[in-house]
């Protein structure tokens, strides 16, 4: 397009435009990206510190955590697209060799055999497989005429399946649904038709009940069990959603205040801190707070997808759009399990839940964002 | 394949992306506002809601037990106290393991079989959650710490010092002042709203004498605590409290010397003693032997003491007082001696021939006389009531006829329930045509008469009714209510008239002559109590029938075993001319009135009204 490459080069409109520009080119940084995840990070050790109990061991942790993450976003961020989609199918393959060796060797904890321990360093192999998944996925769909056609839609499914199926078997359910997000969405953006995905609707609805009956474990359909009728186990598995409910709807419109959440530091709200921690939220801010974070949660989504729509190559495209599409994902999973409406699936809420390994995933996500985003400005320069 | 379809047409992707990318965006839109909408539900339109439900998550009310109120004897002298004792409590669902938690307890304190049952029970019954249920009482210093220090590996256990009521004089007043007990599942269940709120927090109730009947006004006002407490119950800060208030103490007309006195005057016996104010209608002494140590029952009394107790044959449970019916055999001549004087059946100088025998006109029955040999020939009111003449009110009975017989005794409370202020009373019997139609489907003999008269046959009365009986003889009709209690909270309970009895002045001295008779005549029954008192009594022994004798047998003591001896009683007051004390004495199997029950009268009068303690009294 002549006509836009003219007009992006018009020397006054754009002259103190480029020079923040031109810092954010060197540094491979998205502003706007990087401004939004650091109020969130902010905010999230607010209510972090509420959430521990005020204990500034927590907070210190989860602070170096977010110096880590940064960092691993910022190096990422330098990694130039070409590379990764390069080094696109060894990731695919190490991560699926890294589950395989979970089977095998792996350390496991609560009846999950998640981990792989590297000499006192535990390692979560799935975790890497959410960031791997759709690089290769990306990468594959990247180089393929689009909109696919049937040969490519079925090995892309194959691809997605082997690792989603090895993670199901740790179990980790959550993890495995937000890996064949990852995958699956590529798919979608890349153009897969609407007869497949009716179809794949379909087919999903129709394996519902063997889903029930042969995969899910126990735990697993009582959670659904304890979804639709929390009421039914006040003292067991529905206990966490009753409280977690109480803890939201108590706090109103205004909240209770900072550090004046009762249901969180009277010890009803189990996982406070970690994956409930949107109720110690909503009953400290209430409403306000709830929209805030979710309005800038959608602003991160809408600037991925900005990022993603500005992204010259397929590769850059399908990936920027899966990577904050499956952030969105969990923000949805999560705000959606704690208010009751989805079941309960370990998935933390993005940059709030106290953990390290999934803030480094999501940064490591976010800077491989600013990669392709800055990585469009070289192009066409 | 074509060059076409071999370089890939960049700008059909990028549309096709840029259209699946709004496409995103619009579920994003859309899936962001459904949780909107949900958090607007939980929030907003449901936020009421919510807010209580975690109110009532945090916030507990924790009822403060008021203090029970005290009881004196007349004198200031405490007799039912409340103690600090030492209880090891459990808080079952802060409890992981309860058995391995009690064999850790096993080691460091002393629990027997008992207290774990004792335990097992009550955590079946109805109770809040994370109330503490106790295990053990009275622990000792050595105990507590051993407690405090494993105090880590011990979770829900707790030990706290709670006020426990305590009889000073565990034995001497267990019939009267009774005792209270831990409330048990059947009170629990009876209990309504009001009272399961009142009794919040409160272990005790009162199972017996005073501390039942004035259960109401010892037990106080619950107060509360409106606590916050995290999810394991722990209570963090006090929110609101309201200070319980104290029941009130009562002071009671009782005297613990005369008491003391009483208790030991029947020593060794089974019996009662009531001593009543005769101007008041106070009762100064109530006892019943043998008895038992109130105390414990106050936190559960174990299953060999309770089974000890109420297997023993002397039956010290049994209050002998208030529910002991017994014959009251010639106690009631006096009051059957006036009714005839009332009705003009007799006169003071009328008299009847004695020969140890009465015979009804046209029956060859014979009524004997206690006096096989009789009392002579001219025996007239006074010698009737002094030598207690059975062949006199024989003939007086049959007179008189059992009409106006029932009436004048009824007067003096005979047959009924005299109402003193200790539950169960049992009423006695004074028979009448009526009664006994009812009880025995049977109309009234002429015979029946001749024993209403000598207080045999079917007659039966309480040494309460017996001891208001006298004192309604010797206040010249006044007929009170008896209470123990003299006030409540510092209020004084006002004596209560039931009835004065209308008699003319003259048959009141008549009467009270001849009682004066059996203490200091020459040939009075109790002339034995008369010798070297200080002031002048009057009284009425008997001897009643516990076992009926055939027509034509002698009654003889040495072939009956001692539990089929008649009884000995005796009734009386003093001082004689202006009289404060009438006494109401009992004494099961001891056979003679004089000789056994009168002694004991003649003690609480010394006691009364001897020396010190009639020092003690003037000064009231």
């Amino acid at each position: 397009m002549p006509h836009q490459d003219f007009l992006r080069r018009l020397p006054e409109s754009d002259r103190s435009l480029r020079k923040r520009d031109r810092l954010q080119q060197r540094l491979h940084i998205d502003f706007w990206l990087l401004l939004l995840l650091l109020i969130i990070s902010a905010g999230g050790l607010v209510v972090l510190f509420s959430a521990s109990d005020q204990s500034m061991t927590t907070i210190k942790r989860q602070g170096i955590y977010f110096l880590i993450a940064y960092i691993a976003m910022f190096m990422v961020a330098q990694v130039p697209v070409h590379f990764m989609r390069r080094m696109a199918p060894w990731a695919y393959v190490v991560g699926v060799g890294l589950l395989i060796a979970v089977i095998f060797v792996g350390v496991g904890a609560k009846g999950a055999q998640r981990w792989l321990s590297l000499g006192g360093f535990r390692f979560q192999p799935s975790e890497f497989m959410k960031l791997a998944m759709p690089i290769a996925i990306a990468a594959y769909l990247g180089q393929r005429h689009l909109p696919p056609v049937f040969k490519h839609v079925f090995f892309t499914l194959v691809l997605v399946a082997i690792p989603v199926v090895l993670i199901i078997k740790q179990p980790d359910l959550g993890t495995s649904i937000l890996v064949a997000a990852s995958g699956l969405m590529v798919l979608f953006f890349a153009g897969l038709s609407w007869r497949y995905i009716f179809a794949a609707v379909a087919a999903l609805l129709a394996s519902l009940w063997p889903l029930w009956q042969f995969v899910l474990h126990d735990y697993q359909k009582k959670r659904v069990l304890t979804l639709l009728n929390p009421e039914a186990d006040r003292l067991g598995a529905g206990w966490n959603i009753i409280q977690s409910k109480t803890a939201i709807g108590s706090g109103g419109v205004p909240g209770k205040g900072w550090l004046q959440g009762t249901q969180s530091h009277l010890d009803f709200l189990p996982e406070g801190h970690t994956d409930f921690i949107i109720a110690v939220l909503a009953e400290e801010f209430g409403l306000i707070g709830v929209l805030t974070l979710l309005g800038l949660y959608v602003l991160v989504v809408l600037r991925g997808l900005t990022i993603a729509i500005r992204a010259q190559e397929s590769f850059g495209r399908l990936l920027a759009a899966s990577l904050t599409l499956t952030f969105f994902v969990y923000v949805f999973v999560n705000v959606g399990m704690v208010s009751g409406l989805l079941p309960v699936v370990g998935v933390p809420l993005p940059l709030v839940s106290q953990g390290g390994t999934s803030i480094v995933t999501l940064m490591t996500g976010f800077g491989i964002l600013m990669a392709i985003a800055t990585e469009r400005r070289k192009v066409i320069r | 394949m074509s060059e076409a379809r071999q370089f890939k047409d960049h700008h059909r992707e990028a549309r096709l992306f840029f259209a699946r990318a709004i496409l995103a965006g619009l579920v994003i839109v859309a899936l962001t506002a459904l949780l909107v909408v949900r958090y607007y539900s939980l929030q907003v339109t449901h936020h009421e809601d919510y807010v209580t439900q975690s109110d009532r998550n945090r916030v507990h009310v924790l009822p403060i037990p008021p203090t029970r109120g005290l009881i004196y004897d007349r004198n200031g002298e405490l007799l039912a106290e409340n103690r600090a004792s030492y209880t090891l409590s459990i808080v079952q669902e802060r409890v992981d393991d309860l058995g391995l938690t009690l064999a850790v307890l096993g080691e460091l304190v002393d629990i027997s079989p008992n207290d774990i049952e004792k335990f097992n029970d009550q955590l079946r019954q109805r109770r809040r959650p994370f109330d503490a249920v106790p295990l053990r009482y009275n622990l000792t210093e050595e105990e507590i710490a051993g407690l405090a220090v494993n105090e880590f590996r011990l979770d829900g256990v707790e030990v706290h010092a709670q006020l426990v009521r305590h009889y000073t004089h565990g034995e001497l007043f267990a019939h009267t002042i009774g005792y209270v007990g831990r409330i048990n599942e059947r009170e629990l269940a009876s209990f309504n709203e009001e009272q399961y709120q009142a009794y919040a927090g409160t272990h005790s109730i009162g199972k017996n004498g005073l501390e039942r009947s004035y259960e109401s006004d010892l037990l106080g006002e619950v107060g509360y605590q409106n606590v916050e407490t995290n999810a394991r119950g722990r209570v963090l800060r006090v929110l609101e409290s309201g200070d319980p208030k104290p029941g009130k103490d009562l002071v009671l007309h009782l005297d613990t010397n005369l008491q003391r006195k009483a208790f030991e005057a029947l020593e060794g016996h089974r019996g009662a003693v009531v001593a009543i104010d005769v101007k008041t209608g106070g009762v100064l002494a109530a006892v019943s032997a043998p008895s038992f140590d109130a105390n414990l029952f106050v936190t559960g009394i174990s299953f060999k003491d309770y089974r000890e107790l109420n297997q023993s044959r002397d039956l010290p449970l049994f209050n002998r007082f208030l529910q002991g019916q017994y014959p009251p055999g010639s106690t009631v001549k006096p009051v059957i001696a006036m009714a005839g004087l009332h009705y003009d059946i007799v006169t003071p100088e009328y008299s009847v021939y004695d020969p140890g025998f009465y015979r009804l006109p046209n029956s060859s029955r014979l009524y004997r006389d206690w006096k096989r040999r009789g009392h002579g020939t001219k025996v007239d009111l006074k010698q009737a009531i002094a030598e207690s003449c059975d062949t006199y009110f024989y003939d007086l009975g049959h007179n008189m006829g059992i009409d106006k017989m029932h009436a004048f005794g009824y007067q003096f409370g005979m047959g009924e329930r005299t109402g003193v202020d200790v539950p169960n009373e049992r009423r006695g019997i004074w028979p009448s045509r009526d009664w006994k139609r009812g009880a025995r489907g049977q109309p009234w003999y002429p015979g029946d008469s001749l024993n209403v008269a000598i207080g045999q046959g079917d007659v039966l009365a309480t040494p309460m009714q017996l001891g208001v009986m006298v004192a309604t003889l010797a206040s010249r009709g006044e007929h009170y209510k008896p209470h123990m209690v003299a006030s409540v909270g510092g209020e004084p309970v006002a004596p209560e008239l039931i009835n004065q009895v209308q008699v003319e002045g003259a048959h009141w001295d008549s009467i009270l002559e001849a009682m004066k008779e059996v203490v200091h005549g020459t040939r009075g029954t109790a002339r034995r109590i008369g010798q070297g008192a200080e002031y002048q009594m009057a009284g009425k022994t008997g001897t009643a029938q516990v076992v009926a004798i055939a027509q034509g047998e002698e009654y003889d003591s040495e072939a009956l075993s001692e539990r089929n001896r008649d009884h000995a009683l005796f009734v009386g007051f003093a001082p004689f001319d202006d009289p404060r004390i009438a006494v109401a004495v009992l004494v099961e199997n001891a056979e003679s009135g004089s000789g056994a029950a009168a002694p004991v009268a003649r003690k609480v009068f010394d006691a009364w009204l001897v020396g010190e303690d009639n020092a003690q009294q003037g000064s009231d």
